[in-house]
Parts: structure tokens; sequence; C-alpha cells
């Protein structure tokens, strides 16, 4: 039988012991984690991110539920321990739950150091801590009114960047007079303090707060001097203090933290402690990689593996706010026995300093240009003499022994052993070596496989540099392939900066985003609109001259330069009188060619492009609307005829795929999306090879998505059963919503899916009702704005400049 | 030079284009973003797409039929792709456009 394995707490640092341990010895133990939170482990580093809305909370998740099902792991979700028992090595959840143990891993973290001050118990006085005080403060964010974030640290910094970016009027207060005095010397705190302050945030040093002040909710913070700061939020970020007080009822050692040894066992033998609330030689920790380290000493502990002990050493701090970069190391404390070389561009905003003893490096702060940081930091590690190259160490890497100025060939010349990734502890020989004998080729390889840039990703570039030498020409970086020539950005970096900077026109996308170009091409702006389309559909106004000629005409362009129309047929169901309206349209307008489309309509082809209104105006007389055969967005939902008149039908086909055309008709998609219902297995709508479809079945209906039947051949995806046509509707609604809402500008819908992973969107669609429901909501909001019959609005006159020549000469009558 | 009027600047909608009818064919007349206005042949010199359909950015528009991207100042395919077409002398005055017509004129005579 397998001993039993309590850990308290899932942050990062024991799910990474976890994921070791089961690596080392998968089947030793039977694993149970209390969580105080109410979710999974996710990445607390990037909370910063998703605070500042470029990220979403999904994406910094590192185990999802299914992980730990995977490996048979319990996990009571919102469960805080209130007791150890250690006579008789059993746990108590504040829920009642009691679980025995053989080997017991504290790992409860830290708790935010709340400043005694009266008033800190005021509603609006926030923490920074958790994904709850990141969704406290997004809710606070909405009043766009004022905030205070207490301390100018790491923390309060990114949480006074995170809510700038919301729209906040942001103070920042920090006690002493430099920011981030801890990580950097007062010169690059002053650049720091200028780069905050550039970007609209009011920074106060030598600041004392000496109470909140507010009735009944948070209206200020008063300072020692008197001075009063309004606010409507109060962020304290001054720090954090060992989580102890669970070790401590149970008479372990405590000092600072849970004391253990190099080992990370405390003074229960039965019992480990890893992470910030462990104390090792003296020492807490804050960044990941050491706790990081932590986790992989106790997993060799727990699997009797290897002998590893925990070392001490420096870790670079990095600040996560977008557009600064600085980097800090060591020790830069002036010293009777100390040198220093600085550097400093005003011009450039950059500033390099390292601190020198004995020859060798043993800090280094570097503000505005923070490549060479992994290097020096590598120089400091193995102690290197640095005398040889002293004149050009400041200068960096690239100036050492002729190596050129290129980045590429400054990563090539990096040692085997050199730090990449400071927060898993990744050298490069480690990532090279994996990225050959794995035969990996993308970035999320490399971080599936070592771990290299999966933290805090201020790696990135480094890795990719690595890929770039490691294939060659083989490497695609695919996740970063630029929209077109006017940007570097990605597509899915546009569309997350769009949200996240609610940038609403395409001109204030280019200006936001650095187009390189003054007004796009034609790449770009068919996408910008579309997005701006998406995710703004009540207030964003449609740039028809970013429309290809299609959309913007309603039409068809061939290659004569005439156009084709086809008008909507619900479901593919017509009757004589619109088979007569047609028929009287082409003969009226000598139309040349009639053509039955693969979609179950009637295409009509070779129309002048000013007859195009009048073709409209009389389709609209016999009822027809425009059935957006040329748009990306919804064209056809074939059907079969079902239980009406099929004696194999199951279910209303047909009146279910003319349900779902006319709730989805109009609506813009990434690119276009083709449905079908078929009524029965048989399925002769051939359901199973488009965007989306529905097979019925006796029991209901069947959903499926992500076919192919263009340039690939792909069948669908069964998203899940439904057992009514609401419920049906309702998921195929989410789910285009969602394909609309993330997909990348022509992007087909199979291979968003093939992106995203089937599971991901399974899970969000069917799993999770309540995310089903906002997106069915925020389409339904948007069809308001969307369902507009394009044809009779032109057929009444708008954009009536289209489909006529501006002017007629030249011509003999026209000369006379 | 036989200048023709063929209307004002608003009658061409920013980033557009509209048509002019003539016998020898359609002119596509261009407005860019910042109200530069020129005037090309409507016939992309690699499939005869009208160019006037397509999306204009910068002094540029493409083409919708295969997205050659043709220079509005030169005429000249843009990029790897090689042709060109004949671009029509425009006067702007105040609001009013013209173009030269002089070899038009001359062949309709």
């Amino acid at each position: 039988m397998s001993e039993k394995l309590v850990i308290i707490g899932n942050g990062m640092a024991p799910g990474r012991m976890l994921e070791h341990l089961l690596e080392a010895a998968p089947d030793r133990y039977s694993v149970t984690i209390f969580n105080a939170e109410p979710r999974v482990n996710y990445d607390r580093i990037m909370l910063s991110p998703v605070l500042s809305g470029e990220k979403a909370f999904e994406e910094i998740v590192i185990h999802g539920d299914g992980w730990y099902i995977k490996h048979g792991i319990t996990l009571y979700k919102g469960h805080r321990i209130v007791a150890i028992n250690r006579d008789a090595k059993t746990v108590t959840s504040d829920r009642g739950v009691t679980e025995s143990y053989d080997r017991l891993v504290i790992a409860t973290g830290s708790v935010p150091f709340i400043i005694p001050v009266p008033g800190k118990e005021l509603p609006g006085v926030l923490t920074y801590r958790d994904l709850d005080d990141v969704n406290a403060m997004l809710l606070a964010a909405q009043s766009r009114a004022k905030a205070v974030v207490i301390g100018g640290g790491l923390l309060g910094l990114e949480a006074a960047a995170g809510l700038k970016e919301q729209g906040m009027d942001v103070t920042v207060l920090h006690v002493m007079p430099t920011l981030m005095e801890r990580q950097l010397d007062p010169a690059a705190g002053y650049l720091l303090q200028k780069a905050v302050e550039a970007r609209g945030i009011k920074v106060m040093t030598k600041a004392n707060t000496k109470a909140i002040v507010g009735n009944g909710k948070v209206e200020g913070v008063e300072l020692m001097d008197g001075t009063i700061i309004p606010a409507t939020l109060v962020v304290m970020a001054v720090g954090i203090r060992p989580s102890t007080a669970l070790a401590k009822d149970a008479g372990l050692e405590v000092n600072r933290g849970i004391v253990v040894d190099d080992r990370m066992r405390t003074s229960d033998p039965a019992v480990m402690a890893l992470g910030e609330c462990a104390e090792v030689g003296g020492h807490v920790y804050g960044l990941v990689a050491p706790l990081y380290e932590m986790a992989r000493v106790a997993a060799a502990g727990l699997a009797d593996g290897e002998d590893r002990r925990f070392v001490h050493s420096d870790t670079p701090t990095k600040l996560k706010v977008t557009g600064i970069d600085l980097y800090s190391l060591g020790d830069f404390a002036d010293g009777e026995d100390r040198e220093e070389i600085i550097l400093r561009d005003a011009s450039a905003g950059i500033y390099k300093r390292v601190v020198l003893q004995d020859n060798r490096i043993i800090g280094t702060v570097l503000f505005g240009e923070t490549g060479d940081g992994a290097w020096f930091n590598d120089l400091k590690k193995k102690a290197t003499d640095i005398s040889e190259m002293r004149d050009t160490l400041i200068f960096g890497q690239a100036f050492q022994g002729g190596v050129s100025s290129d980045p590429l060939a400054a990563v090539a010349a990096l040692a085997d052993d050199a730090e990449i990734c400071g927060c898993n502890g990744v050298c490069k020989g480690k990532i090279t070596g994996a990225i050959t004998g794995k035969g990996l080729t993308g970035l999320d390889d490399v971080r599936a496989h070592t771990k290299a840039s999966a933290s805090c990703g201020s790696c990135t570039g480094l890795v990719e540099q690595l890929l770039k030498l490691t294939l060659g020409e083989a490497y695609n970086p695919a996740a970063v392939q630029p929209m077109c020539g006017c940007t570097s950005l990605g597509h899915d970096d546009v569309r997350r900066l769009i949200k996240a900077k609610s940038l609403k026109t395409i001109p204030a996308v280019m200006q936001e985003l650095e187009w390189k170009t003054s007004c796009g091409c034609a790449k770009c702006r068919p996408a910008l609109n579309y997005y701006l389309v998406c995710d703004w559909p009540d207030q964003y106004a449609d740039d028809y001259q970013s429309r290809f000629i299609n959309e913007r005409v309603h039409a068809n362009i061939q290659k004569d330069g005439t156009y084709s129309v086809v008008p909507r047929m619900w479901g593919g169901v017509t009757s004589a009188d619109e088979l007569r309206a047609i028929a009287d349209v082409v003969d009226k307008f000598e139309i040349p060619m009639v053509k039955v489309t693969g979609g179950q309509r009637i295409d009509m082809l070779g129309i002048r492009k000013e007859d195009l209104p009048a073709v409209w105006a009389d389709l609209g007389k016999a009822g027809f609307v425009s059935g957006h055969a040329y748009a990306k967005g919804l064209r056809t939902v074939k059907t079969c005829v079902g239980t009406d008149w099929c004696r194999f039908g199951t279910q209303d086909s047909t009146g279910l795929g003319i349900r779902i055309e006319k709730f989805m008709w109009g609506s813009w998609t990434p690119a276009k999306v083709k449905m079908a219902v078929s009524g029965c297995p048989r399925n002769c709508a051939e359901a199973t090879c488009k965007d989306v479809g529905v097979v019925c079945v006796d029991s209901g209906y069947e959903i499926h998505f992500a076919g192919a039947a263009g340039l690939d051949i792909k069948g669908t995806e069964v998203l899940g059963l439904v057992k009514t046509e609401d419920e049906a509707l309702e998921v195929i609604v989410a789910l285009v919503q969602m394909y609309r809402e993330q997909a990348r500008y022509l992007e087909r819908i199979y291979k968003w899916a093939k992106r995203i992973g089937t599971a991901e969107i399974k899970k969000q669609i069917l799993d999770d009702a309540e995310k089903r429901k906002v997106y069915y909501q925020r389409f339904v909001f948007s069809q308001k704005f969307a369902q507009v019959d394009p044809w009779s609005e032109r057929v009444s006159g708008k954009d009536k400049h289209e489909f006529r020549p501006m002017a007629s000469v030249g011509f003999a009558e026209a000369a006379e | 030079m036989n200048w023709i009027a063929i209307g004002c600047i608003a009658d061409i909608p920013p980033r557009g284009a509209r048509c002019v009818a003539t016998p020898q064919g359609k002119i596509a007349v261009f407005r860019t973003a910042d109200d530069q206005i020129f005037a090309i042949d409507d016939h992309c010199p690699h499939k005869g797409g009208p160019l006037s359909q397509g999306i204009v950015h910068g002094a540029a528009v493409t083409c919708p039929l295969h997205n050659w991207v043709i220079s509005l100042e030169t005429g000249k395919a843009l990029g790897a792709d090689e042709g060109s077409v004949r671009t029509i002398p425009v006067r702007v005055e105040g609001e009013r456009l013209f173009i030269a017509l002089e070899a038009l004129a001359s062949k309709a005579a």
C-alpha cells in the first residue's frame, strides 16, 4: 500500500515539488492537497499581467483540474487546514475534513503585511496576493476613480501599473527616498521613478502613512505631515510575512519562517515545509527561483532519491511592467574594498552598474537595457576574474573577444551552463539538449519539456534565440508571426491589447501599438476592423474602407469585375414565389448564369456593379435578404428534411436549421462559418464536415464542430450531446462567440480549435454553464447591431457612391 | 493640357476610390488618407482586376482579385510583382478635381 502524503497549500512551490516527485517516484504516495484558495495551482508571478488585462486567468493556470485527476491526486479546494495533530498524524480542515498522513508537507506561503494604521480594515483596502485580490481590484477599477498604492517595491509598482492600465488615477506612496531600494541603487531608483511617472502614475517618496480615512469606506490616505490623498481604493503592498501560525500551533520550530534544514525537514521528521513559509539557513524567500529549488530538494527527499541540499544563491529581480526594463542582482552597496563600473546614457534612459570585489562581480543593476543580465549573472556565479575585460565589461558580452553585436551571436557565445531561465534554473545546455534530443520545434515545446520561459517569461527572447541557433532555418516561430509587415505583433497580441487598452478605432490601434505604416495595408486593416467590430459591437463604427470589396458591396466579385448575388434561403427551403422572383430578376437584368450552390441556395452570376442595388430591390420585394455568401460571417445552415418528411428522421432538423440561421445571420466572424443540421445519423446534410454541425439522434442533438471540406478535409469533433433544441442553440451560439473572440482573422474554426485544444473548448462551452451563458449573452448583444440587412440598406441609398461612376467623360455626347 | 472636371474631393471616400467612365474604359480616381488624389487606369496589370475596388493604404492600392499592390504615384506594381498601369495627371483646384485626357480626347475624336 502506498504511503499517504498530505500537502497543505497548493501554490507554485508544492505544485513543482509534485511534478518532480511524480517523475522520480510516481506510485510511491497517494497524495492529498488542501488548498485554502478555491482553485487549482496557477502562476502567481503572472497576476500582474492579469491585473493589467494582458492575460486571462486561464492562461496562467499551471495545473488544470485534469492534471490532478490524471495523477490520482485528491484536491480539496477552498479548505483551510485549521489544525495539525502530530501525534495522531492527522490534519483537519475548516470544513471538517480530517485526513491522516505518513508524510506532511506544509506550504502555506505568506500573508501580506498590513501596516497597523487606523482605518486599515475599511472596505476598499486591499492587498495584492492572489486572484481574489486581483478580481477585487479589477472590480474597483471599473469606477475609473482614484487609487493609492502603499509600497513602492516590486509588487506595489506592478499593482500600480495594472490599475493605471485599467484606467484608474494612481498614486504610489513609498516610505523610503527611492523606489525599490532593496533591489536598486538610488540612481536606478530615480530612473525607475521617472519611467513610472511617465506612465501617468504619481509617485510620492518619503511618504509615511498615518491613517486610512473614510466613513464606512475608504475615502483617502492621510500622511504623517497631514496631507490627505483622496482615494476610493487603497492597495497595501508593503511586503509579505511567512504564514507560520499553523506550524507554530502544532509545536514546530518557527523563527521568521518555519525552520527547516537544507533538506526542507522541520523539527518533526515526518513534516517538511517549503515555499515562502519556510526559513532555510536564516533566509526566507519570496522569488520563485529559490522556491523551485526548494521544491526540487523536497521532492528528492520524499522520493529517497539523490541527496540534494538547498544552497543559498542570489536571485535576479525583474519588474514585470511592460515597457520598463530593469534587472538587479546581488550586492551593490558601496564599500571600501569595492569598485564599480558605471555606464549612463541619459538620452536613452540607460543606466548600468557593476559592483566588483577582487576583480569579481558581486552585484549588478541594469536599467533600460537588460540584455546582458544573464551574462553578468553567469560571471558572478562562477566568480570569473574579469580583469582582462575590465575596460569593456560594462558594454556587455557583445563587446568581449570580438564577438559581434548580433544578439544571436551573444547567445551563441554563452557557455552551456549559463543560466537562461532564472525562475526555473534552466541552463543553456539543457535547452539546446532538449531541442535536439527531443526534436522540439517551438517555444511551447521548450516550455513543456524544460520549463524554461514558463514562469515569468522574461527569458522568452533568449529561448527563441536558442531555438533559432539550434534549428537554424527550420525554426519557424509561428507563435510570434507578425500580423503583416506593418507591425511586429502577432494577431493574438493585437487582440489582447485591443481589449486591455480599450482601443476602439483603427487609428488608435495603430498609434498605441506603434504601427510601422501610416495607414496599414490590405492584410492588417480588414483584420483590425473585424477585431474592433467583434470587441466593441455597440461602440465601433465599421470602417468600410478597411473591408474587402465583397464585404463593402455585399456581393462576390468575379474574375471579370462583375458580381454574383446569393439571397438567403433559410435552411435551404424555398417556394414558388421566391423562385418566380428570382426568375424575373434573371430575365430583367439579363443575368448570364444561375447556379445552385453547395449550401442549398441559388447564385446569380455576372451582375454589373451598377445593377446591384436594383437587383436587390427586386429581390427584397419578394422577401429576400442578403445571404452573406461574400462574408467572413455566417453563411448557410444546410439541412435535411427531418421528421416532417423523412421516415428515418429523429428530430425537426429543417426547423432547427432555420432557427439557427435566423438567430445567427448577420454576425461577422474571423472566417466564414458554414453549418448544417442532419435529422439522423445517416447525415444527409453532411454536418460532419462543417464548421459547426448538428446530428440529431433519438435522445437529442449531437453538436459537432471543427470540420473542414475545402483546402483541408477533416471530419468534425464531437462537442457533446444535448437534450433540447434550446440547449443546442445556446451551445452553438456560445461556441461561435468564443471563436469570434479568440480566433485570428481568416482562421477557420478547425484551425482555431486545433490551436486552443478541443478539451479547452469543451470545458468552457459544455462543462461551464456560467461561461456558456456569458458567451451566449455577448453574442446576443452584438447581434443587436449586426442584424441589419445590408441589401435593403443599400436599396435605400446607403453607400450609393459605390455603385455609380463619379463621372462619364470623353464620350461623343458628353463632348458636345 | 486638356483638363476635364470630374467632380470634387468629397465625392470620393478617404482611403477609397471612384470610377470615371471613358470610351476607353474606366479610370480609377483615388483619395488617400491624407487627401492626395491619384488617377490610374482601373485595370490591374496582372489579370485586369478593377483596382478601384481594392483597399487603399498609404499611396498604394491592393487589387481585389489577386492582391497585387500597385503604387498610385507611379502605377508600378510593388514588391516582387512586375508590371505597371497608366497614370493620369490630376489637378486639384480647391475642392474641384480635374484629369488630363488629351490622349483620350484625341483618340475619341
